[in-house]
């Protein structure tokens, strides 16, 4: 009998904390239907969208607008999610779309166009793609060939410095690259080749990689934490797609303190994302949206950006920190491609890259 | 015929509470699975989406690889597991108990981890093939074997074994002519959740078998989510589940339980020679060092950084675990487990008991109940997705969802578990009962309770590990604000930096201990089976 009590006491201690919590996100869910209330607005983001903890804490006060932030998976999960939504969303606003997505994003007609003051403070390359102001620039990172520094030194062997490189025989079986059709940064440096190599010279490049030895893995994960052995150690192969950033993450994050970066990065094979946010089609708070854009642009979230998620900020008054300027590299002419260019060619090009890679 | 005559001589003081069983459960199979899949396939299914995926060459190999794949690892599963699941349901031994929580670790260990703790321990040259991905599927599934033979082996008398050994059977014609036979439909169930599970495995697919490798499942994914080609996906989706249900039910057909054990029991007895002590804790050690050894990879990277010549001890990834967010994300987890481990257990026994003691009509109600297993998980969240969006039944935001997500992966696996052993209650205890003039509720807690406590114990056990291992794409069905422990845990992954890779397997080995303590505690709530 006393195990019936236990499991019967269990039982209601489950019930009711399901029951309070559902009651607690009710009454939430209350204030926001309250047209005079104060609003809370919806910031859907991937994974990989960590700011300072209370970040928006100062916007709250300035607007008396709450923001709430829901992430759901990466970047693809959320493209997917808000072409499917598109017109009826799950937010008011979204952040996290980059360059090589956004085709998906302005075909289903995701966003509200607005233009935000700040984008005065912005290079104009960065609104090259989006005339129409569909989104807003947020901050921009750069996929680049990384290597192992003590790797090369010990050998006596020079790093690789240029895409072409890679093909070296010198190079076979020392190239880790994350799949193009499952990785943000594997499709970047896909798009890296294509910019390099031109829309009908990449296709032998590749071949080229493969005969080479290139390994390819799922996602970028199993390249940089496993399989790449300047970072944990752990693998054999000294060079890896990732980001510019990823030698000021290894400082930043070493244990213990180290006062040099253990890899470095080939300046000339970076691929520039460029990240936006925007305001979702269909939002009830249209005119708060625009002001939480305005927020994110500004000087106090965008100086936020390097330290917490390990890209540049668009503003150009920002102002970087010197862990990050010593050791990330911000390459002056990355690769790039016009957004029109990847919208009318994705899907082919993978389905090419599958069949020379991946078979 | 047979079966529907033997469903027949379920004792009618239960017919008429159990005919009202089926409501609840088909209400929420209804609501959180047909509707959504019907909805998603109106919205995205095109005559050219067929076309192009059942032309495409690519879709024909994967088609074929997942086949091969699931019943290589449900081969490979059996193999492993039977010594354990025979230890396991026969004998009492110091450590019984804790080496069934053991066993039950992988199968509640997100995908990412189980990918990442066998890259750890595999020698390089395995790493991204079937191999691996094989390997990974079985260690993954052992406890499937375990949990739902073993509730079965359990029940037998040892006395019909000894009968045959008395009169002069070796112990392999034994095991072979009446221990098999006996097991059989035991077996037939837990190899067709393996292969199913297998069959659909999306994680340990993508991160072992590597790029190359792909299953049905993971094609959705990416056809879905990555390339952006929603007609294709949902064609795909629903050959995936075409040929599943098909085979699900031939299977079902052919396995259909109709033996009646001659005795029932709950009997466990003590090794007593040395041979058979040898036997048991050579088994038992040899499982746990299987189940161990990447486990231990999990806590060794806790603990050490490794610099090219050196590995040094550190404890900052368990300094850093101890934050405000993690312990959200701890206790998140463990509470969206708990509502799931009891929605999946609660629909699962009326979904069993209804079928068994309701109608045979009530068949219907088991064979859908399987369904949930052959859609896949993307395709169920993208339909919740635009089902529920408008208001007052806008429930996108409701964190209910993830844990009823859940409980819906889990359900057809608690109906599999306990309906066989309902089937085996025998009749008589309670027709005694009910002369006796005991309700119909309390003859259940009585006399068909405590026979079933071990299969409703492993049911609620497997429900809760597929809560929080988070299985296949389901983490990404659900928008959350606060996160779960699998996805703090692939997001520390996903940052260069040795601090924060630390913080992740220190995270890997608390999910471990978590999982370990309530395995252990659920099993406790059943009754002791030590022999009298």
């Amino acid at each position: 009998m006393k195990k019936y009590l236990l499991a019967l006491i269990a039982l209601s201690v489950i019930a009711a904390s399901c029951s309070s919590s559902t009651s607690s996100t009710d009454s939430s869910a209350n204030t926001n239907d309250v047209a005079d209330g104060p609003v809370t607005l919806t910031l859907l983001a991937h994974d990989s969208f960590t700011p300072t903890p209370g970040i928006f804490d100062a916007f709250t006060a300035a607007t008396g607008i709450a923001v709430e932030v829901v992430q759901s998976g990466d970047a693809g999960q959320l493209i997917t999610k808000a072409v499917l939504t598109s017109g009826n969303p799950e937010g008011d606003v979204l952040w996290g779309v980059d360059n090589t997505l956004l085709s998906r994003a302005l075909e289903a007609d995701v966003f509200s166009a607005y233009q935000t003051p700040n984008t005065k403070f912005m290079d104009a390359t960065l609104l090259h793609d989006i005339p129409g102001h569909e989104v807003t620039p947020v901050d921009t990172g750069d996929v680049c060939i990384n290597y192992d520094i003590a790797w090369f030194k010990s050998r006596n062997i020079a790093p690789p410095l240029t895409l072409d490189a890679l093909t070296n025989k010198q190079y076979a079986n020392l190239l880790v690259v994350p799949s193009a059709l499952s990785s943000s940064p594997g499709l970047a440096f896909l798009m890296a080749t294509i910019a390099e190599f031109g829309t009908d010279g990449w296709q032998s490049y590749w071949k080229s990689l493969r005969d080479n030895g290139v390994m390819v893995v799922d996602g970028w994960t199993q390249a940089y934490g496993t399989e790449f052995s300047g970072a944990a150690g752990n693998g054999d192969r000294p060079i890896v797609v990732s980001y510019s950033s990823s030698p000021s993450a290894e400082v930043i994050f070493a244990d213990p303190p180290v006062d040099a970066a253990p890899t470095a990065v080939a300046s000339l094979t970076c691929f520039e994302q460029i990240e936006y946010t925007g305001i979702l089609r269909g939002t009830k708070h249209e005119a708060e949206a625009k002001l939480l854009i305005d927020y994110l642009t500004d000087l106090t979230f965008q100086n936020d950006l390097p330290l917490t998620q390990f890209v540049f900020p668009v503003h150009s008054g920002a102002v970087l920190p010197e862990a990050f300027t010593k050791y990330a590299l911000r390459p002056e002419n990355p690769l790039r491609l016009e957004a029109d260019v990847i919208a009318t060619n994705r899907t082919t090009w993978l389905d090419e890259w599958s069949a020379i890679v991946l078979k | 015929m047979n079966q529907v005559a033997s469903t027949n001589v379920a004792p009618s003081l239960y017919r008429r509470s159990a005919r009202w069983l089926w409501i609840a459960p088909a209400v929420f199979l209804v609501l959180i699975l047909v509707i959504p899949t019907t909805a998603i396939i109106l919205r995205g299914a095109t005559f050219e989406g067929f076309r192009d995926v059942l032309n495409n060459s690519t879709i024909k190999q994967a088609l074929w690889f997942t086949a091969w794949q699931a019943l290589a690892s449900t081969a490979l599963t059996l193999i492993v597991a039977l010594p354990a699941t025979f230890v396991l349901s026969r004998f009492t031994f110091t450590g019984n108990r804790a080496l069934q929580a053991l066993i039950t670790v992988p199968f509640l260990l997100p995908t990412v981890v189980v990918g990442a703790a066998f890259l750890a321990v595999l020698p390089s040259q395995l790493h991204y093939t079937a191999t691996a991905l094989i390997v990974a599927h079985a260690y993954f599934n052992l406890t499937v074997v375990v949990r739902i033979v073993g509730a079965r082996w359990e029940q037998l008398h040892p006395g019909i074994e000894q009968a045959a050994r008395t009169l002069g059977a070796s112990p392999f014609a034994v095991f072979r002519t009446v221990t098999l036979p006996l097991l059989r439909s035991a077996l037939a169930t837990a190899s067709g959740v393996i292969a199913l599970f297998a069959f659909t495995s999306y994680g340990i697919v993508r991160t072992l078998g590597g790029p190359g490798r792909a299953t049905i499942e993971t094609e959705i994914y990416t056809r879905s989510v990555l390339i952006g080609d929603m007609p294709g996906a949902i064609a795909l989706s629903i050959v995936q589940m075409i040929v599943l249900t098909a085979l699900l039910w031939w299977w079902a057909k052919r396995h259909r339980d109709t033996s009646e054990s001659p005795q029932i029991s709950v009997a466990q007895r003590s090794p007593s020679t040395r041979g058979q002590i040898a036997l048991v804790y050579g088994i038992a050690l040899a499982t746990a060092a299987v189940v161990i050894a990447p486990l231990s990879a999990l806590v060794w990277r806790s603990l050490t950084r490794t610099t090219p010549g050196a590995t040094r001890f550190t404890l900052s990834g368990w300094r850093a675990v101890t934050s405000s967010t993690t312990l959200s994300a701890i206790s998140t987890s463990t509470l969206f487990a708990l509502c799931a481990m009891v929605i999946a257990t609660v629909l699962g026994l009326m979904v069993a008991l209804g079928v068994a003691y309701g109608s045979p009509r009530f068949v219907w109600l088991e064979r859908i109940s399987v369904l949930p297993l052959t859609v896949s998980a993307v395709t169920i969240g993208l339909g919740i997705l635009i089902t529920y969006d408008t208001t007052p039944y806008d429930f996108r935001s409701a964190w209910m969802v993830t844990p009823l997500a859940h409980s819906l992966i889990a359900l057809p696996l608690v109906v599999r578990i306990v309906l066989p052993v309902v089937r085996q209650i025998p009749r008589g205890l309670q027709s005694v009962a009910s002369t006796l003039g005991a309700t119909p509720l309390q003859t259940w807690l009585t006399v068909d309770r405590p026979l079933m406590s071990r299969a409703i114990g492993a049911s609620a056990a497997i429900a809760f590990a597929i809560s929080i291992g988070e299985f296949g794409a389901t983490s990404f069905l659900t928008r959350r604000s606060s996160e779960t422990l699998p996805v703090t845990i692939s997001r520390l992954l996903s940052r260069p930096g040795d601090a924060l890779r630390t913080q992740a397997y220190a995270l890997c080995v608390i999910v471990v201990v978590i999982s370990m303590i309530a395995i252990f505690l659920i099993d406790m709530l059943r009754p002791s089976r030590k022999a009298k």
